[in-house]
This record gives structure tokens, C-alpha cells and sequence, in this order.
């Protein structure tokens, strides 16, 4: 009995170590007061004094932040329109093309889709003059392309699980069909709605492969810095950025724990009062 | 066939030729591809009726309910309320409230919230909602539970909400899609009887689909039985009970045991089958209508038949087999008599003693035999 237990703390410790020993170095070197990444040179805070100052890095953090929550929200808005039309509308010409078509982008190579992304631009741009070269215009347009299908695919599971009596019953009541949209589905699917604005946020703001492809001088995001700075060798700067991104999605997911947990508790409560009344 | 006399009952608008019906279902046929859901129904329904739709599952009757709230529209034919054309009115403007099979309440609005929706599309005043969302949780019994929301109610109280919110809006006609399927047996005898109280305190009609016979024959006024799409009968409890119109309708309500002869004679007062699988004569107490010679098929109820050990003096309405099976239900026994054609009757009898001296037991020879008023005719 015992045996099997220290079997299975070592493989659950094992695990661990697999999953987060690499960010737990990262962020201890990130204290690291040597120049030379891999070597040890007593601790100090002054990478992050250095990136603070680093004007680049904060313009660059600042776009993609901007990139990131736009493309979330055009995102969120025109894969919710798909999910509703994909899920509610039953019948109509082309819905197995536009089912497809739908989910293409999840597993297209991004490659593929960066480089359709530029030639459509450049030919954009040779013929009726917009988008202006390569900006956080473009990026956002490349990120929606592909984020859209992420949202498309939550909200429409979301949906279908909805009973649609509820629709039916809201117009039954006298509701019209788009009131009955706004009030009544919009709240029973926001958190596919929120979940889908997050995923979408996080696929924005991580993207080095699409965005490298239509970004243009000036409109450099954070991503992108990072790659080209590795490039010429890791700087103990870059392991400070690492560890600032790794505490502040820590604190988000910390955040996003306690509320799930909270609904939880009161779904739990709420159950037991039901059935208490019997 | 016309049941011979059926009592006058005191709320009976389908029997006054001058009454007008509030629902006018015409000719409507709803088909989904292929499929022909609904074929040609023509139905009347009057103010305050309480009408139930009954049959087994995919019998149409649903998505006959679901073209009365608009939310299929009919291939053919036309379904008007209060003497107004449905055809082109959207759900949302409809004289018509309905009560889902789920309930459907919405889970992100308390109860009272739920009440007042239909209200507030009206664009009623808020102190009129008010008063309205109170009289009806009143009426219902949920007053005190107003502020909860869907999920911290049992199942008996969501039943009661989702009525409160369709008669909140006064609807002329309430359709009920299989009402009560949710409850457990004891709750659900209980709301039948409920909803036949309110639905007798606010006069509006009421439409329900159900496949349940007893929970038809409890709450309604009138039936009307379908099967593949179309209106078997139509009739109060009584009628659809005592005097079936189709093979169908006997079989699906109720127990009925069936013979099929031929007509040997047919008289004003009665009629004559020959039956070749009991060697008798059948006697029935009403006129077939059709020639000698004609299939046909005899049904006696179950409860209509007596049981006797020795041989009866004439082999007239008379069944002779053994005993094979008995169901003991505690108030009644039902007897399953096996004839000499292997086909199986079932006799019912009520259980007067406790003593069991004069029961009948298994593999007991018997003579069953039934009173020519208490079996019909049907034609096939």
C-alpha cells in the first residue's frame, strides 16, 4: 500500500517537474545579475529596471495588447453571428461548404495562411489603395481570419446545447425575433461568448507566424520583438518579460478559478434548496 | 356511427349547431420532406372547451399544436382563431399562449421576471405588471417563491410558473404540450385535477397534446384520438370510451377485446355477427349499418364481461377457454382467458371479498359471457 503510494506521488511530482520546471528556471534566471544567461551570478532586479526602460518592448507590448483585445472582439461578434446562423438555420444552399469553410482555418498551416494574408493585402493595396501598407490594421484583420473559427466552434456547441423552446417560448410570449436574440439567447450562451473573447485574445496576443507576415515597419508587436531579440542570442531581459507574461496569466487564471469555483458553490446551493422544497 | 344516446352534459357547445367554434382547424395537412406529419385534419374546438390531443408518440398531434402557436406553418389547408386567419401571423402575434413540454423557463430570470415577460412585451405599465405577475403566482401558489430563480424550484413548482407566465398574458387559447410528463405519478395526479380547477376559475381554453389516456380522460372535455397523422375520433370521454369509432381508437384506449365475423343480420335494434373463432352467435344492441355479409369486428370491454364455470344455455355472446394468466391489482383482478383459437381475452373483475374461495385460479375452465348493449360493432 504504501509502496503504491510513493509510486504515485513520484509520478504526479514527475509530471509536475515535466510541465513547469522550464518556466520555474526561466523565472529564477530572470533574477540572474550575470549578462551570460547560463551562468550564475547572484540575485538582482535589474533586467527588470532594464525593460521597464526599453521603449521598444513597451511600444511593442502596448500593440499587442490593443491587436489582441480588438481581434477578440470583432472575433467574438462575427463567430457568434456563424455559430447562430450555422446552428439555428437549419437548411439553406451551401451549409455543408460554409460548415467547412468554417473550421478550414483551425487546421490550415499558418504559414499558409500568413502568406495568403500578405498577397491579399499587396493586391488590396495595388488596386483600390487600402489598407495603407502593413499595420496593426492588417494584423488584426489576419488574427480575426483565424480567431473567428476558434469563437465560431465554442459558441456553436454552446448553442446547440441550448433548448430551443426557450426561443420558442420568448416569441411565443411576444417577443420578436431579434429581441428575443438580445434577451433571451445572448445571456444563456455569454459565457461561450467570454470563453470565446478569452481564446481568441489568447491566440492574438501569442502569434509570431501570421503576424510577421503582415506586419509592417512601426506596428511591431511583442511576439515578434521577442523572436528577433532571441535571435541574436537570449538576453536575461527577455527571461524578465518571460516571467512579468507568466505571473500575469497565473493571476488570470487564479482569477478565473475562483469565479468558476464560486458559481459552482452556488449551483451546488442552489440544487440543495431546490430540493429541499421537494 | 352516431353513440345511441349519450347524456346531455351541461357544458356541450359541439353538440348546439348555432355555436361558434374559437378554433377552426381546416383541411390542414403539415408534411417535412417526405414525411407527412399531419393529413388533413378538420377539427372545431369551442370557447372554454378543455381539448386534449391524444396518441402515441409521432401520431402528428404535436406538430398540430406547434401550427396552432405558429411555429410550423401548414402545407395546406387553413387554422383560424376567434374567426381570424393564422396563415400570415408570426407567433409573436398571436392570440395564443403556449406551455412546453419543458417549461422553458428562462434560467437567467427569477420567477417573477419569468411572469412578467410576456407583459412587458405588451408594453403594460409596471405597476400593471405588477399587480398582474401577483394575482397570477397567487393563483398558482408560488407567491412566496417569487424571487428564485428556475434552477432552485422542483419540478411540481416549475410546472406552476410556466402556467402562471402563459396566463399572465390572458391568451385566448392555452396550448399544453404533454404537461405534466415531468412529474412523478402522484404529483401528476394531483396537478390534473389543479389545472382542470384553474383552468375552469379563468375560462380560457385549453389545447393539450398528451399520449397519456388516463390523464385525457381526467381533464378534458372533449378528445380527439390521432393516428399517423390523422383525427381517428373525436369525442367526450364517454364517447371515445363506450362507443369507439375505428378498431384504433378501441384498442388505444383502453383494454378492448376484439372478434371478427360477419354480419348475418342487421336490424334498427340490433345486429347479428356470425363468429367463426367462438362458434356463436354475436348479438350487439345497435344497428351496424351495413350489409350482411360485411366484416366486421365485435369488441366487449374487458369489465363488461361476466364469467360463469358452467356452460351457458345458448351459445349467444358467449366465450369458452381457460384461465391463463391473472393480474392482481388489489381493487380489480384481470383475468387472462386463453379460447381454443389461442387468442387471449382479458376479463376484469372486481374484487369483492377478501377470501379468495370463490376466485378464479389458473387453468380454470370458463364461459365468458356479455350483455348484447355492452358490445359494438366496428367496422373495418
Amino acid at each position: 500500500m504504501k509502496n503504491r503510494a510513493i509510486a504515485l506521488y513520484s509520478a504526479l511530482g514527475f509530471g509536475y517537474a515535466f510541465l513547469y520546471l522550464p518556466i520555474v528556471l526561466l523565472v529564477i534566471y530572470s533574477f540572474n545579475a550575470s549578462r551570460l544567461v547560463t551562468v550564475w551570478g547572484g540575485v538582482s532586479t535589474k533586467w527588470y529596471g532594464e525593460l521597464l526602460a526599453d521603449e521598444k518592448i513597451l511600444d511593442a507590448a502596448w500593440l499587442s495588447l490593443k491587436v489582441a483585445v480588438l481581434n477578440a472582439t470583432i472575433s467574438t461578434f462575427l463567430g457568434t453571428l456563424a455559430a447562430v446562423v450555422l446552428v439555428r438555420f437549419r437548411r439553406f444552399a451551401g451549409r455543408t461548404l460554409f460548415t467547412g469553410m468554417i473550421t478550414a482555418p483551425l487546421v490550415m498551416p499558418e504559414i499558409i495562411t500568413g502568406l495568403a494574408m500578405l498577397l491579399l493585402f499587396v493586391a488590396m493595396e495595388q488596386t483600390f489603395g487600402w489598407p495603407a501598407g502593413r499595420s496593426m490594421t492588417t494584423i488584426v484583420i489576419a488574427h480575426v481570419t483565424f480567431s473567428l473559427s476558434f469563437v465560431t466552434v465554442v459558441v456553436q456547441s454552446r448553442l446547440a446545447q441550448m433548448d430551443v423552446s426557450l426561443e420558442e417560448a420568448a416569441m411565443d410570449l411576444g417577443a420578436r425575433p431579434v429581441k428575443v436574440f438580445l434577451v433571451i439567447t445572448l445571456p444563456i450562451i455569454a459565457p461561450a461568448l467570454l470563453a470565446g473573447w478569452l481564446l481568441s485574445f489568447t491566440l492574438s496576443i501569442d502569434d509570431v507566424v501570421i503576424s510577421s507576415f503582415v506586419t509592417g515597419p512601426g506596428s511591431t508587436t511583442l511576439p515578434i520583438v521577442i523572436f528577433s531579440k532571441v535571435r541574436l542570442g537570449v538576453s536575461p531581459e527577455i527571461n524578465a518579460l518571460a516571467s512579468i507574461v507568466v505571473a500575469i496569466v497565473s493571476i488570470g487564471i487564479l482569477i478565473f478559478g475562483i469565479i468558476v469555483q464560486r458559481q459552482e458553490a452556488e449551483r451546488v446551493r442552489s440544487l440543495k434548496t431546490a430540493s429541499d422544497r421537494g | 356511427m352516431a353513440p345511441p344516446s349519450v347524456k346531455q352534459h351541461v357544458f356541450a357547445p359541439w353538440n348546439d349547431p348555432d355555436a361558434k367554434p374559437l378554433i377552426r382547424i381546416e383541411g390542414v395537412s403539415k408534411s417535412f420532406g417526405d414525411f407527412s406529419a399531419v393529413n388533413k385534419v378538420d377539427l372545431d374546438i369551442y370557447p372554454g372547451e378543455f381539448f386534449s390531443l391524444l396518441g402515441a408518440s409521432g401520431c402528428g398531434k404535436t406538430t398540430l399544436l406547434r401550427m396552432l402557436a405558429g411555429f410550423e406553418i401548414p402545407s395546406e389547408g387553413s387554422i383560424s382563431i376567434d374567426g381570424v386567419d393564422m396563415t400570415d401571423i408570426p407567433p409573436y402575434e398571436r392570440p395564443v399562449n403556449m406551455m412546453f413540454q419543458s417549461y422553458a423557463l428562462f434560467p437567467h430570470m427569477t420567477v417573477e421576471q419569468n411572469v412578467a415577460f410576456g407583459l412587458k412585451q405588451d408594453r403594460m405599465p409596471k405597476a400593471r405588471i405588477a399587480e398582474r405577475v401577483k394575482a397570477v403566482l397567487d393563483l398558482v401558489q408560488m407567491s412566496s417563491l417569487a424571487a428564485r430563480k428556475p434552477q432552485q424550484l422542483s419540478g411540481g413548482q416549475r410546472q406552476r410558473v410556466a402556467l402562471a407566465r402563459c396566463l399572465a398574458k390572458e391568451p385566448k387559447v392555452l396550448l399544453l404540450d404533454e404537461p405534466l410528463a415531468a412529474l412523478d405519478k402522484k404529483l401528476r395526479e394531483q396537478t390534473q385535477l389543479e389545472l382542470v380547477n384553474i383552468q375552469d376559475r379563468v375560462g380560457i381554453t385549453f389545447v393539450m397534446v398528451t399520449h397519456d389516456q388516463e390523464e385525457a380522460m381526467t381533464m378534458s372535455a372533449r378528445i380527439g384520438v390521432m393516428n399517423a397523422g390523422s383525427i381517428e375520433q373525436v369525442g367526450t370521454p364517454v364517447e371515445i370510451y363506450e362507443y369507439p369509432a375505428t378498431t384504433f381508437v378501441a384498442d388505444f384506449i383502453g383494454t378492448a377485446n376484439m372478434f371478427d365475423g360477419v354480419v348475418a343480420l342487421d336490424e334498427q335494434s340490433h345486429t347479428v355477427v356470425d363468429c367463426q373463432e367462438l362458434d356463436a352467435r354475436l348479438v350487439v344492441g345497435h344497428s351496424s349499418g351495413v350489409a350482411v355479409g360485411a366484416p366486421v369486428t365485435v369488441m366487449v370491454r374487458p369489465e363488461k364481461m361476466m364469467v360463469q364455470r358452467e356452460p351457458p344455455e345458448e351459445r349467444v355472446n358467449c366465450a369458452h377457454g381457460v384461465v391463463s394468466d391473472i393480474a392482481y391489482l388489489g381493487d380489480i383482478s384481470i383475468y387472462h382467458v386463453r379460447l381454443a383459437s389461442g387468442r387471449k381475452v382479458q376479463v376484469a373483475l372486481t374484487n369483492l371479498r377478501h377470501t379468495s374461495e370463490q376466485r378464479l385460479t389458473w387453468d380454470d375452465e370458463v364461459y365468458l359471457t356479455w350483455h348484447p348493449a355492452n358490445s359494438l360493432v366496428l367496422v373495418q
